[in-house]
């Protein structure tokens, strides 16, 4: 059974103390964030049972939340996720052919997993990086002004970490 | 020379900590609007200013302040919109990372002036390691005195939150922010009631953009009436503009709204020309859902004039030869690009972001793409065209929210001055797949009716 270790559950209560007695589903979003990166990078059923427990508020009302939201990972996503922007600007700068030579390189195509578990490859909408173009977003970060050098950095650097911690 | 009020600091070492913030004049405006100022005057400061929403519409703030209902025993809100997600646009990210006390310092004079005493940051979910930036600097304006009860002895008591978003464009819209922020789907609500008169928890709230929060410091130190002198008309004070797409120098910049396109473009101190020695083809001017240029009208107007960085030169001509200012978020198309595969793009984007509530948006925006797709890929038709201008017809106007709005305009503008572009592609399908149109005609000189 998923539930938040004492951290988690005193970053919990400090999200939901920002809104008024009674108010406490407007910590929705925020707390999901905090679920999914406290569970394994996505939400599974049970995670969003647990959370709208918490909350108190019935689950469809955390599912119907956490299927609007594009951060919100439904499935198992791999250790490290490239969500690649795509739209004008980043294509203005070559995006196509960035996501082109990331699928090759790991051998998936956009929304896969690579067999390791290692990587994802998703594409995204706007990031509001655009001066900064091509680009991802890799968990808490942007990596930006991509090349193909700067990919292949970016997955060795990935695989090094994977290897040093197991 | 331009005048910069919002990031003359911001490359000031260490500028993002309270001491040098401190040190550098920051805070001033908290002391001089709480201790000799009422809400009520700052209200009007910012009224004389004549400060437009920064957001994209351009809606006067000073009008939009007052009108937030002022029931008995109700609390108020204010509520910062730090969504930014309109393409093109990057430049609140660049405020909050660099310069964020000045944020938090026009949140709390703005927070006075309309007597919030818990205030909202609702910022993109992606923005993550700005969150972090923030919160550091809520501490320390804590930590100081700025915020939290008895702020200076005045009895006016703020605290600020930040709430993360979770990746969803119409959040951007404020009453689908209302609404994410209460922990729900963004779908924009009906208007009236207006959030002034029942916004979060059917409270009185007023939502506004980062820039235009931050421009209230410089307002208050300076006076409304000394920043209206900056800038031409109605364009006062000075505007951010994240420049991007074909560009040497792609950033942020601080205009002060009086500099033509055409020095924006292709001086050093802005954009730096056109990339790689190319030529201008077009231009988005103020973020994605403003309508794209061709290179003639945007350097010019179709009378032939000299097209400025403003709000009322950008929209000169309309629709049909202007743009507008928008977010200011500035793309920039050099000859080597597609406005079909641009135009694509975005309709991809609209069709993503809309919220599904109404159906002219919901079926419209994926019904473009789908269009615009077929002729990208050499499987158009040229009735194609015309179907695309019926589609965005009818979704324009015709939804709750502006989006609907916003994923018309592009396709519009795009078929409006690009169709033989379109057309070249439909008729051309094998070849449009090896090549691009190119520049043509796009960049000759406009024929001006005596």
């Amino acid at each position: 059974m998923t539930k938040f270790n004492d951290d988690q559950l005193k970053e919990f209560n400090r999200l939901v103390a920002r809104y008024p007695q009674g108010k406490q589903k407007s910590a929705l979003l925020p707390v999901l964030h905090l679920a999914q990166d406290s569970f394994g990078g996505w939400l599974s059923a049970a995670t969003m049972d647990y959370v709208a427990e918490l909350l108190q508020i019935k689950p469809i009302e955390v599912y119907e939340v956490a299927t609007f939201y594009s951060m919100y990972n439904l499935k198992p996503v791999g250790k490290y996720v490239f969500e690649v922007c795509q739209t004008g600007p980043c294509m203005l700068r070559g995006s196509d052919n960035i996501i082109d030579y990331i699928k090759e390189k790991l051998g998936i195509d956009i929304g896969q997993t690579t067999t390791d578990g290692l990587f994802t490859l998703k594409t995204v909408e706007c990031l509001g990086a655009c001066g900064y173009a091509p680009m991802m977003q890799m968990g808490k970060t942007y990596r930006e002004h991509l090349t193909k050098e700067k990919v292949d950095h970016i997955i060795e650097e990935c695989r090094k970490n994977a290897a040093a911690n197991n | 020379m331009n005048k910069k009020l919002l990031l003359e600091k911001a490359h000031v070492e260490g500028i993002r900590h309270y001491d040098v913030y401190r040190r550098e004049g920051g805070y001033r405006s908290v002391e001089k609007a709480l201790k000799t100022m009422g809400p009520e005057a700052i209200v009007e400061e910012v009224k004389k200013s004549g400060l437009r929403g920064r957001g994209g519409a351009g809606f006067p703030a000073g009008m939009k302040w007052s009108f937030i209902a002022k029931p008995e025993g109700v609390p108020r809100h204010l509520v910062c919109n730090a969504d930014e997600s309109e393409p093109g646009t990057f430049k609140d990210r660049y405020l909050m990372e660099f310069i964020p006390h000045l944020l938090i310092e026009g949140l709390i004079v703005s927070s006075f002036a309309l007597g919030s005493n818990d205030t909202y940051i609702y910022i993109r979910g992606e923005y993550a390691w700005i969150v972090d930036i923030l919160e550091q600097a809520i501490e320390e304006a804590k930590a100081n005195g700025w915020l939290g009860k008895n702020i200076l002895g005045t009895g006016f008591d703020c605290n600020i939150h930040v709430q993360r978003g979770a990746g969803a464009y119409i959040c951007g819209e404020e009453t689908a922010l209302i609404e994410s922020l209460e922990g729900k789907r963004g779908n924009p609500r009906l208007k009236p009631p207006f959030p002034a008169v029942k916004g979060l928890w059917e409270r009185p709230t007023v939502v506004n953009n980062v820039e235009t929060l931050a421009a209230v410091v410089p307002i208050i130190n300076m006076g409304g009436e000394e920043y209206a002198k900056i800038g031409v008309g109605r364009s006062t004070g000075t505007k951010l503009i994240s420049a991007c797409g074909n560009i040497n120098k792609p950033g942020v910049y601080e205009i002060d709204m009086t500099i033509s396109v055409e020095e924006f473009i292709y001086s050093d101190e802005y954009c730096g020309g056109i990339a790689n020695g190319k030529k201008l083809k077009a231009c988005i001017p103020g973020g994605s859902s403003v309508p794209i240029l061709p290179a003639n009208l945007l350097l010019k107007t179709a009378k032939g004039e000299t097209r400025y960085m403003n709000y009322e030169s950008l929209s000169d001509g309309g629709f049909a030869t202007g743009s507008m200012m928008g977010s200011g978020g500035f793309i920039v198309l050099d000859e080597d690009q597609c406005v079909v595969k641009n135009t694509l793009t975005l309709a991809r984007f609209y069709r993503h972001e809309s919220c599904g509530q109404c159906s002219p948006c919901r079926e419209g925006t994926g019904w473009m793409e789908k269009i615009l797709q077929n002729i990208e890929y050499g499987k158009g038709k040229l009735s194609d065209i015309d179907l695309l201008w019926d589609i965005q017809r009818r979704i324009e106007g015709n939804t709750i929210c502006p989006l609907g709005d916003a994923a018309a305009w592009p396709v519009a503008a795009a078929i409006r001055h690009f169709r033989d572009e379109f057309e070249w592609h439909v008729k051309n399908p094998e070849e449009a797949q090896k090549r691009n149109f190119g520049l043509a005609h796009y960049a000759d000189p406009i024929h001006v009716p005596a």
